[in-house]
């Protein structure tokens, strides 16, 4: 009987230490892999799209909820200004759910680059749409209010189609939130 | 015969030496080194794991009852991995996307189980310590040069720190299969072979 109470304790003992410890380590370091999965993630696609900011967009960032779904904007400060963020939208491909990156001035509501960070396409087929930037640089110049339809890849009408809707699906979200976003860019000066 | 805490610390690195000597833990060995750089990562996470595993269990000997001491070790072993696994995240996550499943299966590593049973649960702290940081670095080691002869073969570089050097001239065509899975298994074949040879010299 001693015996077993002695091993139900040691264990439990045990268990509970380690149980604190790793979650006092994961408070430390959540942050900290949250950036990271950014930078390594959709770190490209968002360089990209706000080249030539003064700021680091991946720090400069905030959550808006929409529908009951966080989004994260990326700031973009140019000549000193923040006017321009970048976001995070989901389109319907081919393979499952397409990751795009878009960048929008605010200031005149136009698309400054669309870039894909994640996706599950065929390779070499849908996948260009992530390789080939010349499919998603038809976006640029088009302004947020008034989306429309760009040419599709040849043979990867699907994945074309997934990027669409998901562009369009953005501009809603972004238009409904715009309000917001200029109350939350007044932080970044 | 006793042994002194320096020869604790050297058996890992030769007469030991767990991949080769043991040849235990040779999922990760085989999966894992396609790169000298992924073989050292992969390698300190061990080790970091077996000098922590071997100290606490070498610490808290006297009081693990010995019917339930495999679950205490998995537990202490299971913290460990978990804390690797999170730092990598945090501090070096290209390295973390390449290892990644093998950094959890750590914990199943018959290595860090087999030094916690065999040794820490025996001896003291210094040497289970000495005992832990000798085999851990003989592991690396071991998954170092591995990685080393199958990334020279196999793509004609050397990764350290996320730049690959061209070693081999580039108009020798490499020999792929070297860094895909049935190479690992040749290649450790051949350095066994080459070790015994050593040895029996």
């Amino acid at each position: 009987m001693r015996e077993m109470i002695n091993m139900i304790v040691v264990l439990t003992i045990l268990g509970a230490v380690s149980g604190g410890l790793l979650a006092a380590t994961k408070d430390w370091t959540d942050p900290k892999i949250e950036y990271q999965q950014l930078t390594f993630v959709k770190g490209p696609a968002i360089k990209t799209i706000l080249e030539g900011a003064s700021n680091d967009p991946i720090v400069d960032r905030f959550k808006i909820s929409h529908e009951g779904v966080d989004s994260s904007f990326f700031v973009g400060i140019f000549n000193g200004e923040a006017s321009t963020v970048a976001f995070e939208g989901l389109g319907k491909g081919f393979g499952g759910d397409i990751g795009l990156m878009m960048g929008v001035n605010l200031v005149d509501d136009t698309i400054i680059g669309v870039g894909v960070t994640t996706h599950s396409e065929t390779p070499g087929i849908g996948s260009k749409a992530k390789t080939d930037p010349s499919f998603t640089n038809q976006f640029k110049g088009m302004k947020m209010t008034a989306i429309a339809n760009v040419d599709a890849m040849s043979g990867a009408t699907v994945t074309s189609n997934g990027i669409n809707g998901g562009v369009a699906a953005a501009s809603k979200m972004y238009q409904s939130l715009k309000p917001q976003i200029l109350e939350q860019l007044k932080a970044f000066k | 015969m006793a042994k002194t805490l320096v020869q604790e610390f050297t058996k890992g690195l030769w007469e030991e030496i767990p991949p080769f000597r043991l040849v235990l833990g040779l999922c990760p060995v085989l999966a894992v080194t396609k790169t000298v750089e992924n073989g050292i990562g992969m390698g300190v996470a061990t080790t970091f794991v077996l000098v922590g595993s071997n100290f606490f269990v070498s610490l808290l000997r006297k009081f693990i009852p010995s019917k339930v001491r495999i679950a205490c070790f998995i537990i202490i072993i299971a913290t460990f991995v978990t804390l690797v696994e999170l730092l990598m995240q945090a501090f070096t996550y290209p390295l973390f996307l390449k290892l990644g499943i093998f950094i959890p299966l750590i914990v199943v590593n018959c290595i860090v189980l087999g030094r916690s049973e065999a040794f820490a649960f025996k001896n003291g702290i210094a040497r289970s310590l000495a005992d832990g940081l000798g085999i851990g670095i003989g592991f690396t080691l071991a998954l170092a040069a591995l990685g080393a002869v199958r990334e020279l073969l196999g793509a004609g570089t050397l990764t350290f720190w996320e730049t690959p050097i061209q070693i081999l001239s580039p108009t020798i065509q490499p020999f792929t299969f070297m860094i895909e899975a049935p190479g690992a298994f040749v290649c450790l074949g051949l350095m066994l072979c080459l070790m015994n040879l050593v040895e029996s010299k």
